[in-house]
């Protein structure tokens, strides 16, 4: 096998714009501020000379690469735009870690946006471009796994809801994130239907918003700040079509379960669940989350109910998941997800997450899924 | 010897109390009539009845379709052609549309006994169906009825043609301007009794005359009957007795228009022995008739007494509005979308066929047909796989209330059949009736307006299990 990326490139600096509803800002806003602030995080005062290259993600690009670049005035530099749904934010942190650790340039940035409350809908589009892509709402994709897992495992909509609730708290100690609202298990079961077993806030919030990271050599990382993380792991996997696949089962998804493979190898984790110490993983939908601490091995296939009625992945819980509020909380641009969540891990491994903070944390992984869901990437970063 | 070897029909599930229209509260077993659901129309009615008429038959063998209706939803652009496509027809198939006129499927099923009578063609499939709307409230919405029949004509036939007799009028008692949603009447009294009764009366006494016979040689007379006092007068004047009248079905389905007569003849074939001779007869612009015997007993179909046996009220008389769009809603119907007549074009095979592919190397079943085998990884080695007539399971279900629709909520389905996934909506079924592994079968709908057209695909219809009564 290849050599493994682990150690070869470090984040020396993290920024994100506040997520919501913004109304009055622009995408250009919102890049320069997530950008400039990762600036300031690695203390880079001159970035038309520092940076020298741009890997960025956007679901909703309107005009490629020209906003980007006019936007942060960096002229006579390669930049690229990646899109792959959900999975965005990752393969655009993958592709700058990928670049660094080629050699290929020393320190680039990496920036992930998307401003879907431009189009005057509440949730994402539903696409009407050919006669039997139908009915295509992320919902309707997500939920199919329900039933069939509910009645497999037996597990309901409570053990959902208390997913949900979670992370509402942990919205509320975020300064960044889009909803700062407790919510009861109650809230949960009364909200409106959107997809069953999906109510309201069974969802994540879709949001405005855009995160970035400057990304460098691991051997100048401390030129830039002391206490520099390094990339343990960056890895995407696309899978078959779960509406196609005659082998899909409905009780997980198998983009995660191939892509954690692939991480876990280049970190050389063997045991998830001990080694890693927080945990940031891609909550479109509470069944996702419940799904996800399965098929990231966090526990056995059917047991993840008795972990989140135990309070395992609560902050103070044995592995705190999506310590920010998550996509449900935090928001959800579709583009900046993957890099809001290299943000947090990123403050969470440098002990600067605030009451949210994971005690000594020192490894940390995010997880995007993607797609009806066909696609995952997966970043683990370390001290 | 020329006559109908097969028959199918089609009667919605879904029923219009006639109470609720008239704005009272639904009468449990009161009169109703049958309406399409939001994602039925003329096209998709007949198409279920023409795969109701060909089950057991070889697609192949049919050699033309003729399509009469008056409410096909397309002013420039044949019904015929999609419906040939939709039953994966051959592609030398003759296709022909018949409209205009409550007579267009009496028409169309003589052109067919004359067309095998000439053996030019061999097996001739004549599909009437109409979707007709009277205004809301008024009268004439609580006498029409949706339906859909398809007879197969042949040379081996299990009625045999014994004659028609057809006659032409000019008046203006039912018309529907281009443009126009609902269809108008002129005063009743004036076109019952200057419009249907002399007409009818004529027709039939001329097929009386023509083939020789009496009304006591005919075992029953379906009868195209805008009300049920109308067609008792006719009938007794030209000496049938009552137990000769097939039953109209006022109360239970409604004026269905271009098919109404022969959904009545249809009805008459699934009971009708050996010797049983039998008339129909349609109005419109004149009057036809045709008479045909039966030499042997029709094969079991679903037919109208299956689909009869099948209903459900709807739920509110707005719900009835908001099928038929009639409705203001506010929901996004996509009709302002474009949609690629391209992709539309290169996907017909899957979209309208429902065409699945079988690879040749390993036997795995795919839908859509992909070109590399996901199983064995062969690269283009299939053959078409058609699902339409397939049973299906249903492994996974959501109910999307976020996707934009008349009645929400869009029932979301993953089923299994032969082996292949395909995901689909369902219709014909409540919420609270959706159970994993239940068994399924699809059926030809309208999935969306995108582009301002109706657009067509499959859906899952839970199976019902009384077939043939």
């Amino acid at each position: 096998m290849a050599e493994s990326i682990r150690d070869k490139v470090a984040v020396v600096g993290v920024g994100a714009c506040q997520f919501g509803e913004n109304w009055d800002q622009s995408r250009e806003d919102m890049i320069v501020d997530a950008a400039y602030e990762a600036y300031a995080d690695a203390g880079i005062d001159d970035p038309q000379r520092r940076i020298e290259a741009v890997f960025a993600g956007a679901v909703y690009p309107r005009e490629g690469t020209a906003e980007i670049a006019e936007a942060l005035k960096l002229f006579g530099k390669p930049i690229s735009v990646v899109s792959d749904y959900c999975q965005t934010g990752t393969d655009a942190f993958r592709f700058g870690a990928f670049a660094v650790a080629a050699g290929v340039y020393d320190t680039v940035l990496v920036v992930g946006f998307d401003k879907p409350k431009d189009r005057g809908v509440s949730g994402p589009s539903v696409s009407f471009d050919r006669v039997r892509g139908l009915p295509a709402t992320p919902a309707g994709w997500f939920s199919l796994c329900a039933a069939r897992y509910f009645e497999t495992f037996g597990a309901g909509r409570e053990d959902l809801a208390k997913i949900a609730v979670k992370n509402h708290h942990n919205g509320t100690l975020a300064p960044k994130s889009m909803l700062k609202r407790e919510i009861t298990v109650k809230d949960v079961l009364e909200a409106r239907i959107i997809s069953w077993p999906f109510g309201l806030y069974d969802c994540a919030a879709q949001s405005d918003g855009a995160a970035a990271c400057v990304l460098t050599r691991a051997d100048l990382a401390k030129s830039f700040r002391d206490d520099p993380v390094y990339v343990k792991a960056v890895s995407i996997a696309v899978a078959e079509h779960p509406q196609r696949d005659p082998n899909f089962d409905f009780l997980g998804w198998k983009p995660t379960v191939y892509a954690a493979k692939d991480a876990y190898a280049q970190a050389g984790i063997s045991e998830p669940f001990r080694e890693l110490d927080v945990v940031q993983l891609h909550d479109c939908f509470t069944l996702t989350e419940l799904l996800t601490y399965e098929d990231l091995g966090l526990c056995k296939k059917g047991e993840a109910k008795e972990h989140v009625a135990s309070g395992t992945f609560q902050l103070g819980g044995e592995l705190p998941v999506n310590t920010d509020g998550g996509l449900k909380t935090f928001g959800h641009p579709t583009g900046a997800t993957g890099v809001r969540m290299i943000y947090e891990n990123t403050l969470q491994l440098q002990g600067r997450a605030g009451p949210r903070q994971v005690p000594g944390a020192s490894l940390a992984l995010s997880h995007n899924i993607g797609g009806p869901p066909t696609t995952c990437g997966i970043a683990i970063l370390g001290r | 010897m020329t006559g109908i070897a097969a028959h199918g029909a089609y009667v919605p599930i879904t029923r219009l109390p006639l109470s609720l229209a008239a704005g009272r509260a639904a009468v449990e077993g009161g009169p109703e009539r049958a309406v399409g659901d939001y994602d039925e129309d003329a096209v998709t009615m007949a198409v279920t009845a023409a795969i109701d008429c060909l089950t057991g038959i070889a697609r192949e063998s049919v050699d033309a379709v003729y399509f009469a209706s008056t409410t096909y939803p397309l002013r420039e652009k044949q019904g015929a052609a999609l419906i040939a496509k939709a039953l994966d027809l051959r592609r030398d198939v003759l296709t022909q549309d018949h409209a205009g006129s409550l007579r267009a499927g009496t028409a169309a099923l003589e052109s067919a006994l004359h067309a095998v009578a000439a053996g030019a063609l061999r097996a001739v499939l004549v599909v009437a169906s109409d979707c007709r709307l009277g205004a809301p409230r008024g009268a004439l919405e609580a006498k029409l009825g949706d339906g859909a029949v398809a007879l197969l004509v042949t040379a081996n036939p299990v009625a045999r043609f014994e004659g028609s007799c057809s006659r032409a009028d000019e008046l203006q008692d039912v018309w529907r301007i281009e443009g126009e949603r609902f269809t108008h009447t002129w005063e009743d009294r004036f076109a019952i009794q200057e419009g249907y009764t002399p007409n009818m009366i004529a027709a039939l006494r001329g097929l009386l005359e023509k083939s020789g016979r009496c009304a006591e040689d005919f075992a029953k007379v379906a009868l195209y009957a805008p009300d049920e006092r109308s067609a008792g007068a006719i009938l007794k004047k030209l000496g049938f007795k009552d137990q000769q009248v097939q039953d109209p079905l006022f109360g239970r389905l409604g004026n269905t228009g271009t098919p109404f007569a022969l959904m009545l003849l249809a009805h008459a074939l699934e009971t009708a022995g050996p010797g049983d001779r039998l008339i129909t007869a349609a109005y419109g612009d004149g009057a036809h008739a045709l008479a045909f015997e039966v030499v042997r007993p029709a094969p079991p179909r679903r037919g109208m007494a299956w689909h009869l046996a099948r209903r459900r009220a709807v739920a509110s008389y707005d719900t009835y509005l908001r099928a038929r769009g009639l409705d203001a809603v506010e929901w996004q119907s996509g009709a302002d979308l474009g949609l690629s007549a391209t992709i539309r074009f290169r996907e017909r095979d899957a979209d309208i066929a429902f065409l699945a592919a079988r690879c040749t190397s390993c036997g795995q079943v795919h839908f859509p047909k992909p070109r590399v085998c996901a199983k064995c990884f062969a690269k283009d080695r299939w053959e078409p796989h058609r699902l339409s007539d397939r049973r299906g399971r249903l492994l996974a279900y959501t109910f999307d209330y976020f996707f934009p629709a008349a009645e929400p909520p869009t029932i979301m389905v993953m089923t299994e059949v032969d082996g292949c996934r395909v995901h689909v909506q369902m219709t014909n079924v409540r919420s609270v009736d959706v159970a994993l592994d239940q068994p399924v079968e699809y059926v030809f709908r309208k999935i969306h307006d995108a582009g301002g057209k109706p657009n067509y695909f499959w859906k899952a219809s839970p199976l019902a299990e009384a077939t043939h009564g």
